[in-house]
């Protein structure tokens, strides 16, 4: 089944903003990176999918379903964190995931039970019953979290879950993230301007950069065919290159290094062998996962 | 779903919580009229101060003590003397003061707070209407204001059954006075929830909207006074249009005549015939309120 399907999906705000342009991507079930630029149009891709906002032209289906035509039945089975700070201080994080859960449907022992789970899996334990004005940004994220996943939904929306954290907390955010995505068999949509994050936990990626489809393909199709091995020589480098490039390998050069697209195990045998036989002193060979931020390299993504 | 690890439980020692993993839901899923009833309970609640700090829940019930103190006291009073001091309706009158403070905290609690936390989209994100959000809560804003002034009310109708001397009719008796009081005390609520609901929704900030809602019924009373003393009659007799609290009165002259003024008096506000105009006033106020109100939160948080 596809997950979120959307068909040249335009959307503009008062006839001159272009927030999305002619957007189609179709996108099956998994842990889906949204990545882009601050105002690529990832909130605004969001809060269309939730039927928050109109799209001013294009199809778009959620789980099957019209947010368009039937927002109820979206929001039955997505949960949505939010961008922003969205806490009531005052509530502690059992009420306020009760209350939401309620929200959601949720009959009231029910909702009681869920949201102490949910805060549970997201790593509260004691500290949930203490007024939320009091956490850390890292456990306001985690509560965020726990909100939108109480009432069991099918598709979690997460828009940039890691904002405000630090390096630790958004490593533990991005665990958790995936934990939900593989374990929970919950499907999620992760939204981040930080393409490095986001690539370690997909299986899906979409790029969109000033409300444009870059890319949007499984993160193997982008990674296994860019595969390179990296050759450094303390000397005679050119001379490597000649005889690599005679044996038909397409070899680049990035500074010291001899770059070779790893076809299979017989690359490095002819790397070894060429070395051998030029005698000349190896310095290091080593396989090199391209970055899936060098397939958007000329974008200022890459640096977002 | 994963299974727990064997072999992990059985290396741990006991004593420890295990993990056993997330656990989907397949319960039952409640409709649209069951969370508005949620929504709509949490709010009475929420204006009452339960499940609040016990900070929150000093004003709500210092403004409860002091109705039903007065309503107590009346009742006692009319016990000795055997008269009545003050209808039910008058009683509501002379309490829609207190009620108004009361609604100038009851109303930035409901829907200011909720704008300054930006807890909005985690609720239209879900399956609720906006118009649901709104309308919940303005149900238990009149709610809260009906149970105010209803309470004490029935507080007066009890004293007074228990002490009639006329043996069931007088019960009946006193039970068909009760009711146009009660019913005012509905018009009281209605009137003020919508107002004050309205004003309360326009900022985050609860301390402006106390006071925007005090001063939409204060500051428009001084009105009501130059008008009513204008030399011309018709404006005074629609004076009483310029204030929220002065039409609710002009309504209440209308309908229940002499339970409001009692026997020869003219009270402060007179209205001439012009008693359909207050009602029709009061209707478009409360309709033009409620869509106003509606038309913020199609667009608030979006």
């Amino acid at each position: 089944m596809t997950l979120i399907a959307t068909q040249s999906l335009t959307k503009t705000y008062g006839g001159r903003v272009t927030a999305l342009a002619d957007l189609t991507v179709a996108v099956e079930p998994g842990i889906i990176g949204l990545v882009g630029a601050n105002g690529a149009g990832k909130s605004t891709l969001i809060k269309i999918l939730l039927g928050l906002i109109a799209p001013t032209s294009g199809q778009v289906s959620v789980l099957g379903i019209d947010p368009t035509a039937d927002p109820a039945a979206v929001r039955a089975r997505v949960g949505y964190m939010p961008e922003h700070d969205c806490l009531p201080p005052d509530l502690s994080a059992a009420e306020l995931v009760t209350h939401l859960g309620r929200m959601s449907g949720l009959p009231r022992t029910a909702a009681r039970e869920r949201a102490s789970e949910a805060l549970r899996h997201v790593g509260l334990y004691e500290e949930r019953y203490r007024p939320v004005g009091g956490y850390s940004t890292g456990m306001k994220q985690r509560v965020k979290l726990a909100q939108a996943l109480v009432h069991d939904p099918d598709l979690l929306l997460l828009d940039e879950p890691t904002n405000g954290l630090d390096p630790a907390g958004r490593d533990a955010m991005l665990a958790l993230v995936h934990r939900i995505g593989t374990e929970f068999g919950i499907s999620v949509l992760v939204c981040s301007h930080l393409l490095g994050e986001v690539e370690r936990i997909c299986d899906t990626l979409i790029a969109i950069d000033g409300g444009r489809l870059l890319r949007a393909d499984h993160i193997s199709a982008m990674t296994t065919a860019t595969d390179v091995l990296a050759v450094e020589v303390s000397e005679g480098t050119e001379e490597l290159a000649a005889r690599l490039a005679a044996l038909d390998l397409p070899v680049a050069r990035d500074g010291r290094l001899l770059l070779v697209p790893l076809a299979d195990d017989s690359t490095y045998d002819l790397i070894l062998g060429a070395v051998a036989e030029l005698d000349l002193p190896l310095h290091r060979l080593d396989q090199r996962r391209h970055r899936v931020a060098e397939l958007f390299a000329t974008r200022e993504l890459s640096h977002a | 779903m994963p299974e727990p690890s064997t072999t992990a439980m059985r290396s741990t020692p006991t004593g420890v919580i295990h993990d056993i993993g997330y656990q989907r839901y397949d319960g039952p899923r409640l409709g649209r009229r069951h969370v508005f009833g949620a929504l709509y309970l949490h709010g009475v609640r929420t204006t009452f101060g339960f499940g609040r700090s016990a900070k929150a829940k000093i004003f709500p019930w210092l403004v409860v003590g002091i109705v039903t103190l007065v309503a107590v006291a009346l009742a006692a009073v009319r016990s000795q003397i055997g008269e009545p001091v003050a209808t039910y309706a008058q009683f509501a009158d002379s309490m829609s003061w207190l009620v108004l403070f009361f609604v100038a905290v009851a109303a930035p609690e409901l829907v200011s707070r909720d704008l300054r936390s930006g807890v909005l989209p985690l609720y239209f994100s879900r399956p609720l209407p906006r118009s649901d959000y709104a309308l919940a809560k303005l149900l238990a804003l009149v709610t809260a204001l009906w149970l105010l002034l209803g309470g004490p009310q029935l507080v007066m109708f009890l004293g007074a059954a228990f002490t009639t001397k006329e043996g069931m009719r007088g019960v009946w008796n006193e039970l068909l006075d009760l009711l146009p009081g009660l019913l005012y005390a509905g018009l009281w609520a209605v009137v003020f929830a919508s107002v004050g609901l309205l004003v309360a929704s326009l900022t985050g900030k609860r301390a402006f909207a106390a006071g925007g809602v005090v001063a939409v019924f204060l500051m428009t009373t001084p009105i009501v006074g130059v008008l009513s003393i204008l030399p011309s009659r018709t404006a005074n007799e629609l004076a009483g249009l310029a204030s929220p609290s002065s039409l609710v009165q002009g309504v209440g002259i209308w309908s229940l005549g002499d339970l409001l003024l009692g026997e020869g008096d003219q009270g402060g506000l007179s209205i001439g015939g012009f008693g359909p105009v207050y009602a029709l006033a009061a209707v478009v106020l409360v309709a033009g309120a409620t869509a106003l109100l509606l038309a913020r939160y199609r667009k608030v948080a979006s």
